[in-house]
């Protein structure tokens, strides 16, 4: 009898995640007992008190909920979890940026010197991987895991891995985020985590994969839905990027420190070619999967061209992987490999025009829920979002607007063009659908709240972009600029001094996203601990909002 | 394989290859006989079995 208990509550599964985080916790006193500096001890502290958190909660889930045929068809908590993570890591992310924004406006704001965490080069890499990866990533798996058993009509595979990757990805969040605190990077944009949170990113990873692919294994449609398609780009994509251009040696076992494989060009290509595959595969497959299910299912219309759809994923698919040279203008790259970045960026239109028009289309015949319906609103704002960024990159990605627009502000503006207004707006449009679906609620608490979320945002990235643009522009002719004897016009800290009234304007309009997101904290939270609001009266409820579902 | 024959190959065959597997997309995408899969397939996420359990 107690074989059998034990085989049902310890199925391979709990065994085999026990076994992980049992080898970690070892690994992890190991590197905390031997660690040759400060931050590599500090760090390994934290990865060990993670794993036995990790080890204690699997341990009591276990002992409270016995195994057996699970009580729903899908499994919901891992993307309620999801939900969660993704709020509190958006409203981190974003005050971060926030901070930054003002830090670059008035540079001491929030920095004192003995503490050097609180330096601009420490918290921008925190913002950065706070938002795309804390972010973006928990709202990627969350909405990958509630997609994919919904278009195959299967449960998720695998009892409680989906649980190991959820909580393995945030516990690699932690890890990285506060080793940026204490100086741990490797120094590469997008790639900071040291060697150790790599190998463990790359193991939650590979079990992501498996976890998905298992549900598509399992399916009960004959066909796999194009959503899924986008998704399953962005998990492989991922997984190749992110091994390949992590390939290091660590100094020592017992520190941070690694040097990357590769040297000079080549590791400069290789972290761009890394990089900007973050953008188009994270950043861009991922969430088009998202607009490819929750479009459709709001508006309540079917995909406008489903062909269309194969084609411009192909296309995304074929020539994303060619556009990363780029970001190395001007450089010492080779100029057929800057020619040949550039040449694939512009061909990137014919993905993108293809993606937003079949995005907006799907909205025929449901034009006027635009009006009556402000999360719906938020999702098809965000396809032109998209479609606004992705002409604009290939614009810069010519070398001669590149020759002004590299290494200014302008990039700034557009990297969150795309970032806040499609990345941004797709995902709150997502979370916004989720949490009344999730927890059985007929409505959201208040449509108001979306419309100030909605508003409050919106004008926000307008006074972002917009003063990055003017901002990263006049940085650009000031630069260049030769007076009549062939000297500079401006020194460089001429061209700082100019940009103080922008940056004033951007840590604004990033103060009224960040607001927007608390708004949309508060709502989702009153949406799934409550039941309809009381103040709101019938009448003030618009009609999509009952009948969407 | 040196620098001379990777390049050659990825200009000849690696480009026939690539240029080929696209055309095999968009040709099956295209392809008359599958209308009306794709038909059913834009659907998918209005008919995701609602019903089942959200």
């Amino acid at each position: 009898m107690a074989v059998a208990s034990f085989r049902r509550e310890w199925g391979a599964d709990a065994l085999g995640i026990f076994f992980i985080v049992a080898l970690g916790a070892f690994c992890a006193l190991w590197g905390a007992a031997h660690a040759s500096d400060r931050a590599f001890a500090v760090q390994m502290w934290t990865a060990l008190a993670g794993f036995l958190a990790g080890g204690a909660g699997l341990v009591y889930c276990l002992g409270r909920a016995p195994g057996g045929a699970p009580a729903t068809k899908y499994e919901n908590g891992v993307v309620k979890a999801g939900v969660f993570a993704s709020m509190f890591w958006g409203v981190a992310g974003f005050l971060v940026g926030v901070v930054i924004a003002l830090q670059l406006a008035f540079p001491n704001i929030f920095y004192f010197p003995d503490f050097g965490w609180t330096n601009f080069g420490r918290l921008r890499p925190l913002h950065t991987s706070a938002v795309i990866f804390a972010f973006g990533g928990n709202v990627l798996i969350a909405t990958s895991f509630y997609v994919v058993q919904r278009t195959c009509r299967a449960r998720l595979a695998g009892g409680l891995w989906p649980w190991f990757v959820f909580w393995g990805y945030n516990f690699f969040i932690v890890l990285a985020g506060t080793g940026y605190l204490l100086g741990v990077t490797e120094g590469r944009e997008y790639a900071e985590p040291p060697w150790y949170a790599d190998l463990w990113l790359t193991l939650v990873w590979v079990v992501y994969l498996l976890v998905f692919l298992g549900a598509i294994w399992k399916r009960q449609e004959k066909h796999i839905y194009v959503a899924n398609w986008f998704y399953l780009a962005f998990i492989v994509t991922v997984a190749v990027l992110h091994i390949i251009n992590n390939i290091a040696i660590p100094v020592s076992l017992a520190g941070w420190f690694s040097y990357s494989l590769f040297s000079g060009v080549q590791d400069a290509l290789t972290q761009w070619w890394y990089g900007h595959n973050a953008v188009g595969f994270f950043l861009t497959a991922g969430f088009l999967g998202i607009m490819y299910y929750f479009i459709p299912k709001r508006a309540d219309r079917p995909v406008y061209s489903y062909r269309l759809s194969i084609i411009h994923f192909w296309a995304l698919i074929f020539l994303y992987i060619w556009a990363g040279p780029h970001h190395l203008h001007y450089t010492a790259l080779p100029q057929w490999a800057q020619t040949l970045g550039a040449t694939f960026s512009v061909m990137l239109w014919m993905p993108s025009w293809g993606g937003m028009i079949n995005g907006l289309m799907t909205l025929s015949g449901a034009w006027d829920k635009l009006r009556t319906d402000p999360v719906l609103r938020m999702l098809v704002v965000s396809v032109a979002f998209y479609g606004m960024s992705t002409f604009e990159g290939p614009v810069m990605a010519i070398r001669a607007v590149n020759s002004l627009s590299h290494y200014t502000d302008w990039t700034i503006g557009h990297v969150h063009s795309g970032a806040l207004g499609w990345v941004g707006f797709v995902s709150f449009g997502a979370l916004y659908c989720l949490v009344p679906w999730l927890w059985k609620k007929k409505q959201l608490y208040s449509n108001a709240l979306v419309e100030w979320h909605f508003w409050l945002s919106t004008i926000g990235i307008v006074l972002y972009i917009t003063s990055m643009w003017v901002a990263g522009v006049m940085q650009g002719l000031m630069w260049r600029a030769y007076n009549a004897f062939g000297f500079l016009e401006y020194s460089f800290v001429e061209s700082v001094e100019a940009m103080h009234p922008y940056y004033i304007i951007r840590a604004l309009g990033g103060a009224l996203f960040f607001i927007g997101a608390l708004i949309m904290a508060y709502n989702l939270w009153r949406t799934a601990a409550g039941g309809a609001p009381a103040h709101e009266r019938e009448g003030d409820v618009p009609a999509i909002a009952v009948a969407a579902e | 394989m040196s620098y001379e024959q990777a390049s050659h190959v990825a200009q000849t065959w690696g480009l026939v290859l690539l240029a080929g597997l696209f055309l095999g997309a968009v040709l099956y995408a295209l392809w008359p006989a599958n209308r009306e899969r794709f038909n059913r397939a834009a659907r998918t996420p209005l008919d995701d079995g609602e019903g089942d359990d959200r």
